[in-house]
């Protein structure tokens, strides 16, 4: 039901799937090739070409609708992949604790001692600027933001009496795992990961703008407002359309998750 | 002397909800009023509105509330603070968690007549010091520089009492200011507390659960039930001719006579024992050297205040702590220290109740499934038969069942422990280890559970180990106790013969220090001496 | 009796310094593991295997990897930060004015950011589930979401492309004066002000908050003191320590935060500098310049965790 309070939401939430839908179906939906010069250098925005052309005059929107599908699809693919990899990692710290505890929490201090794009531009510029290097970057950083968060949750579930209960029943690892811990630490692992994939969309940006992300002829939202930054300079809005794209997609996100954990923390659980 | 505290008709809502429901009684000074009821009855919020108070979201729609001649019902807000700094005080349950962390102790005590301007800046330790001594407070010059978190409990509570002294009250509200205290430490409070009561001459409210500590300590008694009153009399025709039935299960409740129909027989071979373990966690060591045993169908209860170390031997019997030494044994055969290294068999046998069913019940699944569960890994039932035992189940702790498709957030407190003590019962346990599993639940709950686990008890032939801090409860639910100290067994032996004839002094002291509605306890044990200099040291815990 | 203060500042300075070696091992690692090698790299199109070789032997590059870390460590301390590819000069002297650039840049954004967010965090939290209270929490979510490029460009595009006020560019000349300085700092500031606003008003909010949730508080109040005695007096005290190790951070993210700042405007600091040295795998300049900024991070992390205990009684004071 639509009521003035998660109308919100619900926009956020459309807006997701239409940018989405865009991304997977992006050869139907753009009007032109995204790498066909198809107008005049910096043509200004008009009917047939609605956010204008780049400096060689490709055309602007085609690009936009193209990039969506690096920008989410690479966040989406780091995020994943870091949550596994972190909830992981995380369980079994909380439940082994001992030495793999403290191996990973040091490793993770350390990591997490370094601001993350001062990391990532250490990184790249160790592993040399690439697609792969760039995913397996991102996944080390969002792995280590999703161990610390899920590790002090786990902790927290691991201490709980009904994890006793289990454990003075002899249960096996797997059910404590699927079904004492995971149900509860799902809450947290969702807001988390919605968090977590803003974070990774406006990143990925950011690291494409300073060119030492998504390298041409490709590009993601971030690469196309760097390859318009002599159009944004004289004025021009419309280059700005892919940063405010990105935009979009964070706030559609956080607001998806703040909706999230206030229904989750008034209600108290979900059932 | 005249009323000099007036509520009438007094109705308070959150939103919608009743919070109190039609309250009018009358108080002079110089007299103790009790408010007793269980959680959620609406006493502290009347004791609040009895100063001008109440908790944000709250408020009044009809009634008056009259003090010292003002309707504080139509007063303003700051007419309301200027009351409350200078006419009435409060004394809160949690002491330490109600004193600013941030500030010296003797500050905060006097922060409000320095306000006030009753004294002078420059005397400020000096009042608090002097203050501090008159309650009895261990070397008060040293207490008055002190930060909250560097004292204990028991002392910060007799601080908050010197500090609502100090700005010269008409009336006190004292809210549960023993609740958190172990016994004997509360017998310290209440004593300092009906001293300061005397000397002052003020009037008091004193809001309580524990009938026998409202007993001693008030004129008279107002019970509440759902914010509602239910009966309000002389303390003493409360105690001897209660005419509510609710408050007649309330007195019956603390003069409910012996549950024990039987002996359990002494056999040769107990059914469980621990042969001198020794316990500790990490490095510390906490219990040294405790042996305990208990036979088949026998009750036993460990007894001993907070830190004594009897949840710790509980522990170590279930096998969640492994013993440094010593061996824990099952109709003779030796355990193994650590629970995971134990036989499915050990572990169906020994079941373990939590003291807080909120944590012990995965809030996630529902009770069907935690019901399921032991009956699957202990039973290895399923299908039909499954179904017939989750029913038989939910029939004997007397549960609806259709609870069974509900989550533990729809069940009160007690239903939730009847769904731990379904979940032991599931593995049909030789032992049931109960740690405190009452302590959380008000009075009459408390009495429904421990007559659910009685007569499960006599059904299944178990023997149970009770934890507890609850000197009345062991007295009428075990067959024999044991006494702890700071980790050690100081005295243990048949219920009956311990509590008539205690051989050690602390037994002695623990059991004189169990309120009890009995006319005059209070004053019998202030002459015999029990509160006196040598709480320091204990309170010092 | 023992000062817990004293033994906290040495466990934690014992921390901070594992972090730092860590830290280091982690960068030196990260780029000393690498095909090619400086001396390549330095050499460039005139390498010859013989001159190649020569210049391996002069810079260590030959010596184990354990021996390479220790000198390279021990340059730094002596301030030698080795030679940059690119350029052929010592890092040192490249990077000291950028890093004296970068931090008048972040000091001038904290001295806003810090106070603003934080006068703002209070408000919303005294005004809670106000009008006022929602109003910062939408613009807060906004601004966490903007990506600080957009936000760098929509200023320009306004205030100096269609107003003309300011310099679209924060090109510093040697010559530059207190004015150019001014009206070079402005817009990078106010960007870096908006980035970093949202995240410590969000802190100080729930910081003050859990504070006015306290029964201390309660206490205060049934005691009949005024409200602003209980706000100023009682409650934000207790918020201190947290609003202390807020603002601290909020310094360091702003020194991170320079990074696109400086790319967007042209501004000509260690956050340009360090893209740049990216850009050309310049492996020297990019280890010292991520060494800077790791030590301030780590810097001021440490400082945040100290005044937190310095202005808390419960963990400068001892038990009993």
């Amino acid at each position: 039901m639509i009521t003035r309070k998660n109308i919100g939401v619900l926009t956020s939430l459309i807006i997701l799937a239409i940018l989405g839908f865009c991304a997977i179906a992006a050869p139907l939906v753009s009007p032109f090739s995204p790498q066909e010069i198809v107008a005049n250098p910096f043509q200004e925005p008009n009917g047939e070409f609605l956010l204008g052309a780049d400096s060689i005059g490709r055309d602007l929107l085609s690009r936009t609708i193209y990039a969506l599908r690096y920008t989410l699809g690479i966040s989406l693919a780091v995020t994943l992949i870091a949550c596994l990899f972190g909830t992981t990692l995380a369980i079994t710290a909380a439940l082994k604790g001992g030495w793999i505890d403290i191996i990973l929490g040091r490793t993770v201090d350390a990591i997490m001692a370094i601001p993350q794009i001062i990391f990532a531009l250490i990184a790249l510029a160790a592993a040399g600027v690439s697609l792969w290097s760039l995913i397996a970057i991102m996944t080390v950083l969002e792995a280590t933001l999703f161990y610390r968060i899920l590790r002090a949750s786990a902790g927290d579930i691991a201490a709980m009496d009904y994890i006793e209960i289990s454990r003075l029943r002899g249960d096996s690892l797997s059910w404590n795992v699927f079904h004492e811990i995971l149900p509860n630490l799902a809450p947290t692992l969702i807001a988390e990961f919605g968090m977590r994939f803003a974070f990774a969309s406006l990143f990925i940006s950011s690291l494409s703008f300073l060119g030492v992300g998504i390298q041409p002829p490709s590009a993601d939202l971030g690469a196309l407002v760097r390859e318009n930054v002599l159009a944004i300079s004289i004025g021009r809005f419309s280059p700005l359309a892919p940063a405010i794209c990105i935009a979009v997609i964070a706030v559609s996100t956080n607001s998806v998750v703040d909706w999230f954990i206030r229904k989750y923390s008034i209600r108290g659980e979900l059932s | 002397m005249t009323t000099f505290l007036r509520v009438s008709d007094l109705t308070v809502k959150a939103k919608d909800n009743f919070i109190l429901d039609g309250i009018s009684f009358e108080l002079e000074k110089g007299k103790v009023l009790g408010l007793i009821g269980e959680s959620g009855a609406g006493k502290s919020t009347l004791a609040l509105a009895a100063i001008g108070y109440l908790k944000p979201g709250l408020e009044i729609s009809s009634g008056s509330v009259v003090l010292d001649d003002n309707d504080l019902t139509i007063a303003s807000d700051s007419a309301l603070r200027q009351l409350r700094q200078s006419k009435v005080a409060y004394v809160a349950q949690s002491a330490a968690a109600s004193f600013n962390p941030f500030f010296r102790l003797g500050y905060q005590v006097t922060e409000l007549v320095i306000l006030s301007g009753f004294i002078e800046k420059s005397d400020r330790y000096k009042v608090a010091t002097d203050l501090f001594a008159r309650l009895q407070l261990p070397s008060p010059k040293v207490f008055a520089r002190k930060y909250p978190h560097q004292a204990s409990g028991g002392q910060l509570q007799r601080a908050m009492i010197a500090m609502a002294l100090l700005n010269d009250p008409d009336l006190i509200v004292f809210d549960e200011p023993t609740t958190a205290l172990d016994v004997t430490t509360q017998l310290d409070v209440l004593s300092v507390i009906r001293q300061v009561v005397a000397e002052q001459g003020c009037a008091a409210l004193y809001v309580s659960h524990d009938l026998a500590v409202v007993s001693q300590m008030c004129d008279s008694i107002l019970v509440l039930r759902h914010g509602k009153m239910v009966e309000m009399n002389a303390t003493r025709s409360i105690i001897d001719q209660p005419q509510d039935s609710y408050t007649r299960s309330l007195v019956a409740h603390r003069k409910v006579g012996d549950f024990l129909t039987d002996t359990p027989q002494a056999d040769d071979a107990p059914l469980i024992s621990a042969e001198n373990i020794t316990l500790g966690y990490g490095k510390v060591q906490i219990v040294p050297n405790a042996s305990i045993a208990l036979n088949e169908n026998e009750i036993l209860a460990i007894v001993g205040e907070s830190g004594s170390g009897k949840t710790t031997v509980a522990r170590a019997i279930a096998g969640l702590l492994e013993p440094w030494s010593g061996t824990i044994k099952l109709r003779g055969t030796t355990l193994q220290g650590n629970v995971d290294n134990r036989s499915q068999n050990h572990r169906q046998h020994i079941q373990f109740i939590h003291q807080l069913p909120d944590v012990a019940l995965n809030p996630r699944q529902t009770i069907r499934t935690a019901l399921m569960r032991p009956l699957q890994v202990f039973k290895g039932l399923d299908g039909a038969a499954l179904n017939t035992r989750l029913n038989a189940l939910m029939d004997e702790v007397e549960l609806p069942r259709d609870l069974l498709g509900r989550y533990p957030g729809a069940l009160s407190g007690g239903q939730k422990q009847r769904v731990c003590i379904a979940r032991c019962l599931a593995a049909e346990p030789d032992l049931l280890i109960c740690d405190e599993v009452t302590a959380a639940l008000d009075p009459l709950v408390e009495d429904s559970i421990l007559a659910l686990l009685w007569r499960l008890k006599e059904e299944h032939r178990m023997a149970i180990i009770f934890i507890t801090h609850n000197l009345g409860v062991t007295r009428r639910f075990a067959h024999s106790v044991t006494i702890m100290e700071h980790g050690k067994i100081v005295e243990s032996g048949p219920t009956a013969q311990i509590f008539a004839d205690p051989q050690q002094a602390y037994t002695c002291r623990l059991l004189a220090s169990e309120p009890s509605t009995d006319a005059g306890w209070i004053n019998a044990r202030e002459l015999s001496g029990a509160t006196g200099p040598r709480k320091h040291r204990h309170d010092s815990l | 009796m023992k000062s817990p203060l004293l033994s906290y500042t040495v466990k934690r300075t014992g921390s901070g310094l594992i972090s730092l070696l860590l830290v280091s091992l982690l960068i030196f690692l990260g780029t000393a593991l690498l095909p090619g090698d400086a001396a390549q790299a330095l050499l460039g199109q005139n390498a010859t295997p013989e001159n190649l070789a020569a210049l391996r032997e002069q810079l260590g590059l030959n010596d184990p990897l354990v021996v390479r870390y220790l000198s390279w460590i021990g340059g730094i301390l002596q301030g030698d930060m080795g030679i940059s590819f690119s350029s052929k000069q010592p890092v040192l002297e490249i990077l000291l004015p950028k890093l004296a650039n970068s931090l008048i840049l972040a000091l001038a954004a904290s001295l806003i950011a810090v106070p603003l967010a934080i006068f703002l965090g209070i408000v919303a939290a005294l005004k809670q589930d106000s009008l006022v209270d929602r109003a910062i929490s939408f613009l807060s979510m906004w601004l966490v979401s903007l990506p600080t490029f957009l936000t760098g460009y929509l200023l320009i595009n306004f205030f100096a492309v269609r107003l003309g006020w300011l310099p679209s560019l924060s090109v510093l000349r040697s010559t530059a004066d207190v004015n150019d300085w001014v009206a070079a700092l402005i817009m990078p500031v106010a960007a870096l002000v908006l980035v970093t606003i949202a995240h410590t008003m969000r802190l100080t909010r729930t910081a003050i908050l859990s504070v006015m949730a306290s029964d201390y508080i309660l206490m205060a109040d049934i005691k009949g003191l005024d409200r602003r005695r209980i706000i100023l007096w009682h409650a934000l005290p207790n918020a201190l320590s947290p609003i202390v190790s807020i603002s601290l951070l909020t310094v360091a993210y702003l020194m991170v935060g320079v990074v696109v700042v400086e790319v967007v405007f042209s501004y000509s600091g260690m956050g340009k500098l360090m893209v740049d040295a990216v850009s050309y795998r310049d492996l020297p300049l990019v280890q010292a310049c991520g060494a800077c900024f790791s030590f301030i991070f780590i810097f001021m992390n440490f400082l945040a965790d100290f005044l937190c205990v310095v202005v808390n009684p419960r963990l400068r004071e001892p038990k009993s």
